[in-house]
């Protein structure tokens, strides 16, 4: 036995302070240097590689497979496809719903949309596997497909729970004074994190080890081991770094296909995916034709509000973009109704994708509250002052700390908003014509069961074991600063370690819940380990470990509404005779609640609102009707911001901590891209008197739009 | 007569970071493949594989490369520097210290590139070269002043998909000052000086 150095004592009614202070990352010098390795960065012996062969026909069936000829070429070592694949289980429901019928990979010869995976080609080096991938000759059997999303779609349905209402919107739209009713599109969007998706398996003494790429290795784990009926002890997920998941790093095929080869083989296998291949198999935002109807009182007071959010998904899987969720908290009205819709169409799941819902439905509704305040005379900020709600305007219950009023307050302020002309049209700078737009934002600050391990060495330092993911968030450094604080120590005594599925259940890196749910577990966990040290004397060698699973805590937090919320604000610039639009200024004040490092969080909030300003203008993922699948998948095709499309950004936030919350920590990853486009659509149209309510206002559209202005009858426009 | 059959492969050499590597390589194989696949030197990243992205930016013969669009056969006896060869052994290169300092990244796998863009772009304004939004671009102009603007149009060809962009260009315009302060230290004037502090 050992006597620790310095013993670690129960801190002071004051932390150390680590939280709250701006922090470079833990991980930060391994990432400027080029050493930190990401999932197939990592080297192995015998290591063979896979690639995965992908449907080119949107519907129909595989006729027949070449294999043979694939076989013979150099370096080929199996061809795994639905005719020689184990199979698997896909009948479980695993940490986020029921099992995505996606990863019933080669389990049939049946294709539902282009994309689907046919066969994994594997090979001793990847340029082997590739030409023989590319070479592998498969025919199909083709059936007609339909891949066309629009408004209004027959067969277009609503899923269970998916409508919430309350009074009677058709009898106040009916007595309102003004009634805005206007129809909003947003493109399908997708995630395009700079890491393509890459995992490897293999076989090591029984267990099933995989290095990988995710938002949560515990999720992975789990899932993978009920896909192949495995104990889940006999499966090991790590995903040390991520080069940024954004939604769409969950469980996908080529995990599933590299284990099969891993299995038949019994040697490493990697499959990593390529660009065009992340647009085909990795998810994407669903694109969505929504509805405001929104019955207001002369002073702007609401008595209706509905907002009905369509959607698509695919014919195999019920995934619905959320969009209606968005005003179910923001704005109190006598009558609400919100409701989801959604359309079956031969194409790819969508999923997950940042601020899944509000992203596109904060652009619908804060559109259409623009669109109200100009239509009543009101300035856009006090018409959203005059809804704001006491109590869930929907649900009746309590607000945990609700700071909006604050974020207009303080945003209006520093953004100059006071003077602000509000007519369109009147700002003119050179070619450009200047308009200033704002726009509300909120986030649910959800909190999920998650378990932590801390250790206090006999060195008198600390270990933190935690299944948690830094996908770029920055978690890994603010439960470093968590810890310290809990511990009473600094943070360089503090060494924080994640992503293996083998710390335990853990939350995911998403829903903006990551580093309140594994904070509250740090924070559980290293007060249980002081108070144990405390009784202690030394240290033993082997250390004192604590270890709390926070599902009790979790289940006994009262029933609030419980959200991060903003005001964004915009300045854009647009030259009407060229069509484009440039964003001058951005401004986003968040209340986001107890800020753990002010260095990274702003990062996670300017980062979301670059997302906003990508929405708004650039992105936009397109599907060819005839062959069903992407035109131009790839960062020409599929454009988002680059460095010259993003202007100085600020973000700042309040600090508000609600006092009755055990943690206090809210979200941010979300939030920053929550409202962002429509602030700058209403800037837009306050610098051109046109409104764009179809997501992205690309040039064309602006120089259409121009046109039917200046042409006498002709209004705002809408198309698809 | 029948023709010699094809060769697929070739032994190459290869000269990164000052050191030379030896190495087979199959013909279809980039530069960028080689450095992660072959040598080990996985700092340098892909994005895409073709040529849009700008994460496996690394320095040939001191010029911004994508390194997915070399292949390795056609950078034999080219000077290559790859983001492991930036520091001075623990030292980190005033560049780097700033994106680091300033969170110039989120995930970071984008950063290499950025780095080497920056390097590049460095050496680019220090030799007066303009970009798109240089407003004076005759020669005896000289450089432009690197205004955040030169820097987002001199940096865009490496995407960020976190949307790091605002961080990133104070961090290079952070290491443009540094690289200034270091010239002026020195109490040189001589552009190849600069140069010289800057890469």
């Amino acid at each position: 036995m050992t006597t620790a150095p310095t013993a670690p004592t129960p801190p002071a009614a004051t932390t150390t302070g680590a939280v709250g202070t701006a922090r470079s990352r833990v991980e930060g010098v391994e990432k400027v240097t080029g050493s930190a390795r990401y999932a197939s960065e990592l080297p192995f012996t015998d290591l063979a590689h896979g690639w995965m062969v992908l449907s080119t026909v949107a519907r129909g069936r595989v006729h027949a497979i070449d294999t043979e000829s694939a076989l013979a070429m150099p370096g080929v070592l199996t061809v795994v496809h639905h005719g020689n694949a184990p199979r698997v289980n896909t009948d479980y429901v695993g940490q986020l719903g029921p099992a995505d019928p996606t990863l019933g990979v080669f389990q049939s010869d049946r294709i539902p949309h282009v994309g689907w995976p046919v066969a994994l080609v594997v090979a001793e080096t990847s340029e082997q596997a590739r030409e023989a991938a590319e070479a592998l000759d498969v025919t199909y059997e083709t059936q007609p497909h339909d891949t066309a999303f629009h408004a209004d779609r027959p067969g277009t349905y609503t899923p269970e729970n998916a409508e919430v209402s309350k009074g009677d919107v058709e009898a106040e739209l009916a007595a309102s004074a003004v009634v805005v009713d206007a129809r909003y599109t947003t493109p399908e969007q997708h995630h395009s994190a700079m890491e393509p998706h890459a995992a490897t398996a293999r076989w090591d003494a029984g267990r099933l080890e995989l290095v990988d790429s995710n938002q949560g290795s515990m999720w992975v784990a789990d899932e993978l081991a009920k896909l192949f009926s495995l104990d889940l002890s006999a499966v090991r997920v790590r995903s040390e770094h991520v080069g940024g998941a954004f939604g769409s790093k969950g469980v996908r095929p080529h995990h599933v296909a590299a284990v099969m080869a891993a299995t038949e083989l019994q040697r490493p296998v990697r499959v990593a995916l390529t660009r065009r291949q992340v647009f085909a198999i990795t998810g994407y935002r669903s694109p969505t034709a929504q509805r405001v109807r929104l019955g207001a009182e002369p002073d702007g007071r609401l008595r209706a509000f509905e907002h009905v959010a369509q959607c698509s998904t695919s014919t195999v899987r019920e995934f619905i973009e959320n969009s209606a969720l968005y005003g179910r908290v923001l704005y109190e009205a006598d009558a609400h109704r919100t409701v989801n819709t959604v359309t079956r169409l031969d194409i790819p799941t969508p999923t997950f994708l940042r601020a899944p819902g509000e992203a596109p439905g904060s652009f619908a509704v804060e559109s259409a509250l623009d669109e109200l305040a100009e239509r009543l005379g009101i300035d856009p900020i006090a018409l959203r002052v005059r809804n704001e709600p006491d109590v869930g305007p929907v649900s009746g219950l309590p607000f945990a700390g609700r700071n909006l009023l604050a974020c207009y307050e303080e945003g209006a302020r520093r953004f100059g908003w006071a003077g602000r002309d509000p007519r369109p049209r009147t700002r003119r700078e050179g070619r450009w014509l200047l308009g200033t737009g704002v726009a509300a934002c909120a986030f649910p600050s959800g909190v999920a069961p998650s378990t932590a391990s801390v250790t206090a060495e006999a060195d008198g330092t600390y270990t933190v074991r935690i299944t948690a993911a830094d996908v770029g968030t920055g978690a890994r450094t603010a439960l470093t600063q968590i810890a310290a604080d809990e511990l009473g120590t600094t943070p360089e005594r503090v060494r924080v370690r994640i992503a293996d599925s083998d710390f335990g259940p853990a939350w995911v890196s998403g829903g903006s819940m990551g580093t309140r749910s594994w904070g509250w577990a740090v924070i559980a966990a290293s007060r249980e380990l002081r108070e144990r040290v405390a009784l202690l004397t030394d240290i033993p060698a082997e250390g004192v470990t604590a270890r709390v699973n926070t599902a009790d805590l979790v289940a006994s937090l009262a029933q609030k509404e419980r959200y991060s919320y903003g005001a964004q604000f915009a300045e854009a610039a647009v030259d009407v005779t060229t069509g484009e639009v440039r964003v001058r200024r951005l401004l986003g004040v968040f209340d986001a609640g107890r800020i753990v490092n002010p260095l990274t969080t702003r990062s996670q909030l300017v980062g979301g609102m670059t997302w906003g300003i990508s929405m708004a203008l650039h992105e936009e993922a397109v599907r060819d009707q005839e062959t069903g699948g992407h035109v131009g998948a790839d960062f020409a095709g599929y454009h988002f911001a680059a460095n010259a499309d993003v202007p100085v950004i600020e973000a700042d936030w309040l600090g508000e901590v609600d006092p009755d919350d055990p943690i206090g920590i809210k979200g941010v990853g979300e939030i920053g891209i929550v409202g962002t486009a429509a602030a700058i659509a209403n800037a837009v149209w306050h610098a051109t008197g046109v409104r764009h309510r179809d997501l992205p206002i690309r040039p064309d559209r602006v120089l259409l739009a121009e046109g039917d202005a200046q042409a006498p009858d002709r209004g705002d426009r809408t198309d698809a | 007569m029948a023709p010699a059959p094809l060769s697929t492969h070739s032994a190459i050499t290869l000269h990164i970071n000052g050191e030379k590597y030896t190495l087979p390589v199959d013909h279809r194989t980039t530069l960028l493949d080689a450095l992660r696949e072959r040598l080990d030197l996985t700092g340098t990243k892909k994005g895409c594989d073709q040529g849009q992205c700008g994460a496996c930016t690394v320095l040939v013969d001191g010029r911004r490369t994508v390194s997915c669009l070399q292949l390795a056969v056609a950078a034999e006896g080219r000077e290559i520097t790859t983001v492991e060869g930036v520091a001075e052994g623990d030292e980190l290169h005033p560049v780097q210290q700033a994106f680091l300092d300033l969170d110039g990244f989120q995930c970071g796998y984008c950063t290499p590139g950025q780095i080497c863009s920056a390097l590049g772009v460095l050496e680019e304004h220090a030799a007066g070269w303009p970009s798109a939004v240089t407003d004076d671009v005759r020669p005896e102009a000289g450089p432009p002043p690197l205004t955040p603007e030169e820097i987002r149009e001199r940096m865009s060809g490496n995407l960020c998909r976190c949307g790091a962009y605002v961080s990133i260009v104070r961090a290079v315009a952070a290491a443009a000052e540094s690289a200034d302060a270091a010239a002026q230290d020195s109490h040189s004037h001589d552009s190849h000086d600069t140069k010289e502090q800057v890469a």
